[in-house]
């Protein structure tokens, strides 16, 4: 892949590139599907249920089922709302998830592009998507949906803040912002890998990861019991289906940026490891950052909007400075003791 | 350029996941902090007590199961209670035994259906599917107790209509073990929860004599430190046999509420465990005539229920049917102070306070 | 247990005015009244056409004649019966007249109507009795214009802080309210009635008294009908709020005849 982007563009390059980007599609929108079926049987379990098990064997066509309902359902646009935003919102809302994708390392060889600012491209493409929440918010002329759009609004702007800078701490000790770098800067044991020195970044990113992805227990822009579905409550059909891929992408590639900055990306926890594909390593550990932002949404109640802000602003952001500093601090005294 | 803004006028309900019924409030909400919200109630009025001056007072009992249909048995009760304080009925010792049994079982499917729904309106969304686990083995008791899930029309004037059936004393001597592990497991899960402690400590707040000048009653009471609780205060059924605490808690904020209503259920388990082992033989019905035609004259009878006093009028004139027949609903009283506690609360705390307030909109509206 | 049906039968059709709510503890002289009032009433029901039985829910047009007969009847026996109880004691069940011990709560219901004569009017109270069936409750019957001066003086004086009822009664010549008030720190509990006619029914509002009558003054009115002057808000609560009619009274036409 690094060699087809480094030669000049040609026909044959580009359809390249395009047949990439559409199986890339594919497979994300395949593994979204069974996102959600590993949702509900996961959640399902801890509520001493079952999940779906009736649609396919063990329910496995459950989620296809759903979608192929979203699609053939009316249209429905409130007759006040504002039809062109109405119908623009989820589509500038799901667009950066997807392509934010692109610069996340899967493996060696499996990337898209390699950025030298990969950290920020991806931080501040997912800003982008509050846009469409807002958007979403106010096109529907529902008070609810505008409560839950400026909700959304304000806490995805108070934690983008500490997710970037604990971010930073990770840099800091990478010297670089290219995730392939920050990936092979973890080669070796797995105590090499962020979270352990980068321990204090590593939780302020978890939690401010949940409250970007809008997952319980940060889930106010769509409080089921209160706002009624929040910003979302007026659409139905496949614009939801859309909002629903959204927050699903955001999900897998939030996973995805957690094991490339912090979980060593495609690099095996002990050395003799290594014949075991990075692809395969790399998946374990997005399935397990995975399960525990399932784990969580099924055990903790919601936290409401004045604490959460007070939460983002006075705590982690302090937090994560902190740990910039400290971070540096560490650099300089290791490298005034290696001379 | 001044910026201008408008106080928005915000409608919860009446179809909204969380007002436990079909009941609304009108905010007018100054961004999230609600400057004033007017309940607005009747959509579930079917006229009962109207309703109740046409038949007999056997016919009128299904009736007050549908009332408070989360608590139907205290409902029954406090009907039957009444004509038989009117008729000076002296009831069998089996059925006075077992009316206790199934007032405190029912006292704790309602708690545990409350703590389930409250927790959902707050977040979290396993202990719902938890407490409704065990309200099930409750409520399969009951099923094969008197036939019915939800509405029981079990007691009638003078005893109640059907024994035990065989073992099922049984099941309720086992039921109270496990409910006891169950409760320990729910205190791990729920009660130590930092974000949980954090909505709903301190919210909702006011003081003994609000809630005296309210005539709250109920968990709502005791929260600020008021001890009553009609089972000791004005003993009815075989209520004095029984030893059991009230509890009391002096915050009078939802969490107070919260504990308290945990710490009920562990009292309506002393109970149940006492009833089943003091359980005489007999029989379960008085004789009464055929017609129930209580003397002329009127009462008023009281019951605690899970969400409060729930008490019944009655003013007979010697008939078949009462003349008047008034219930005391404990939600429709409780719900008055709501909007003076929420003037100054956020929206997400009109829902933590609307939930530890314990409605059941269809004892507001009867 | 006890089943009295030729009493009841006997007593509904006059006392159906005022004395629906009184236990049977008469003594011999105030039966004799009952039973001559009886007699006239059922006359005059007779006369009328009207069952006897008097069945109090279905919705009866008396004419005046025989209202004038119910009403003439009930203040005989209402005199009579103010007789009996200002005696303080309660006549026997039966023929024989042994008095029935003075009720327990006897000395609470002196207490507290001689409180209100004292303190607001002499005359305020219309009549007091216990009610033995419910566990001897004490009932005071206040006069409806010295209601909130006794409600402000309850509340004070006798610390009878809590409001447990309220209910509103038609009985069909005048309606009722009737309050059970209950004091957390002596433990008394008692009733008082407030009646008012049905004309243009108003009865002071004690929601200043005791917040907790809010509501429950609103559903009177809703239902019954009754105003409640001096309460901050008072509109329809349980029905909708254009709706014609108060549902609850005894000569209420239903929507639907059906029903």
């Amino acid at each position: 892949m690094g060699e087809l982007l480094t030669q000049p563009l040609s026909w044959g390059s580009f359809l390249t590139f395009a047949l990439m980007a559409i199986v890339l599609l594919l497979v994300i929108l395949f593994m979204v599907t069974y996102a959600i079926y590993a949702e509900r049987k996961i959640l399902g379990y801890m509520q001493s249920r079952i999940g779906p098990n009736r649609t396919g064997k063990f329910g496995l066509l459950q989620t296809p089922a759903d979608v192929l309902k979203l699609l053939i359902k009316e249209d429905t646009i409130p007759q006040k709302a504002d039809r062109p935003l109405f119908k623009i919102a989820p589509i500038i809302s799901f667009v950066p998830s997807f392509v934010v994708l692109a610069t996340i390392p899967y493996s060696e060889n499996m990337y898209f592009a390699n950025l030298d600012i990969g950290v920020l491209y991806y931080v501040a493409l997912s800003g982008l998507s509050t846009i469409g929440i807002v958007l979403g918010g106010w096109a529907s002329n529902n008070k609810y949906s505008l409560i839950g759009g400026m909700r959304s609004a304000a806490q995805l702007v108070s934690y983008a803040i500490p997710l970037v800078i604990s971010a930073v701490g990770v840099v800091l000790m990478s010297g670089t912002m290219n995730l392939m770098a920050i990936v092979e800067r973890q080669s070796g044991w797995f105590w090499n890998w962020n979270f352990i020195p980068q321990i204090l970044a590593f939780v302020v990113f978890v939690i401010s990861a949940i409250a970007e992805l809008n997952r319980t227990p940060f889930d106010l822009p769509e409080a089921e019991s209160e706002l009624v579905a929040g910003y979302h409550v007026e659409y139905s059909g496949f614009r939801f289906a859309i909002y629903m891929l959204t927050e699903y992408v955001y999900m897998i590639a939030m996973s995805a940026l957690i094991t490339t900055l912090f979980f060593g990306g495609w690099h095996a926890p002990a050395p003799f490891l290594e014949f075991i594909p990075g692809f395969i390593w790399f998946l374990l550990k997005f399935c397990g950052v995975f399960f525990f932002i399932i784990w969580l949404r099924g055990t903790m109640p919601r936290i409401r909007i004045d604490q959460l802000m007070s939460l983002g602003w006075r705590v982690l952001l302090p937090l994560s400075l902190a740990n910039i500093f400290v971070t540096a601090i560490v650099m300089e005294i290791i490298k005034a003791i290696n001379g | 350029m001044a910026l201008r803004t408008e106080e928005l006028l915000l409608n919860v309900g009446p179809q909204h996941p969380s007002t436990h019924g079909v009941f609304r409030i009108v905010v007018k909400i100054d961004g999230e902090i609600i400057k004033e919200a007017t309940p607005v109630m009747g959509y579930l009025h079917r006229g009962t007590e109207k309703l109740a001056e046409n038949l007999n007072y056997t016919q009128i009992i299904p009736y007050t199961d549908r009332m408070d249909y989360v608590s139907a048995m205290t409902n029954n009760y406090v009907l039957v209670s009444a004509v038989e304080k009117l008729m000076q009925l002296e009831v069998p010792e089996r059925a006075e035994f077992l009316r206790v049994i199934v007032m405190e079982l029912q006292r704790i499917a309602s708690h545990l259906l409350w703590w389930g729904t409250y927790l959902l309106d707050i977040g979290a969304m396993s202990p719902f599917l938890f407490a409704f686990r065990d309200r099930e083995m409750i409520i399969e008791m009951f099923n094969e107790l008197c036939g019915a899930r939800l509405t029981y029309f079990y007691m009638r004037v003078g005893g109640v209509k059907w024994d035990a059936p065989d073992g099922w004393i049984q099941k309720v001597r086992d039921f109270v073990p496990y409910m006891r592990e169950r409760m320990k497991v729910y205190d791990d899960l729920v009660s130590g929860n930092e974000i949980f402690l954090a909505r709903i400590k301190g919210v909702g707040r006011y003081d003994a004599q609000t809630a005296i000048d309210y005539g709250l009653s109920g968990a709502n009471l005791r929260c600020t430190g008021v001890k009553r609780d009609l089972r000791k205060d004005h003993p009815y059924s075989v209520y004095d046999r029984f030893e059991f605490d009230v509890p009391t808690r002096t915050e009078g904020d939802c969490y107070a509420r919260y504990l308290i209503r945990l710490e009920e259920i562990k009292e309506s388990l002393r109970i149940l465990e006492q009833a089943v082992e003091m359980f005489p033989e007999g029989p379960v019905m008085a004789k009464v005539p055929r017609v129930i035609r209580p003397p002329e004259g009127e009462v008023y009878s009281r019951v605690e229920s899970p969400r409060g006093e729930i008490g019944c009028y009655v003013v007979s004139k010697g008939k078949d049917s009462p003349y008047r027949l008034k219930f005391r609903r404990p939600s429709f009283v409780n719900l008055q102070i709501l909007p003076k506690l929420l003037v100054g609360e956020s929206i997400t705390n009109l829902i933590t306070i609307l939930g530890a307030t314990d409605i059941v909109v269809g004892e507001v509206d009867a | 247990m006890k089943a009295e049906p030729s009493k009841s039968d006997a007593g509904t059709s006059d006392a159906a005015a005022a004395e629906g709510e009184k236990p049977k503890r008469l003594d011999p002289a105030e039966r004799e009244a009952r039973r001559a009032a009886a007699l006239a009433a059922k006359a005059a029901a007779q006369s009328e056409g009207a069952a006897p039985a008097g069945d109090g829910e279905k919705p009866k047009r008396l004419d005046p004649a025989e209202r004038e007969a119910r009403r003439a009847a009930a203040l005989a026996a209402k005199a009579a019966a103010k007789a009996a109880a200002e005696g303080g004691g309660d006549g026997g069940e039966g023929a024989e007249p042994p008095p029935k011990e003075p009720s327990p709560k006897q000395p609470l219901l002196d207490k507290i109507t001689a409180l209100i004569r004292d303190q607001v009017a002499s005359d305020a109270v219309e009549d007091q009795y216990i009610n033995e069936a419910d566990s001897h409750l004490p009932v005071v019957v206040v006069k409806n214009e010295h209601w909130l001066k006794t409600a402000k003086l309850l509340k004070q004086s006798l610390q009878l802080d809590y409001l447990i009822n309220l209910s509103g009664v038609d009985y069909e010549t005048y309606m009722e309210v009737v309050y059970h008030i209950e004091s957390f720190q002596t433990g008394e509990e008692y009733c008082v009635k407030v009646r008012t006619d049905r004309e243009s029914p108003s009865i002071p509002s004690v929601t200043s008294v005791w917040s907790t009558a809010n509501w429950p003054e609103r559903e009177v009115y809703d239902l019954l009908g009754i105003q409640f002057p001096g309460h901050p808000d008072l509109r329809r609560i349980l029905m909708p709020d254009d709706w014609v009619g108060h549902p609850l009274r005894k000569d209420y036409e239903p929507l639907d005849p059906e029903v």
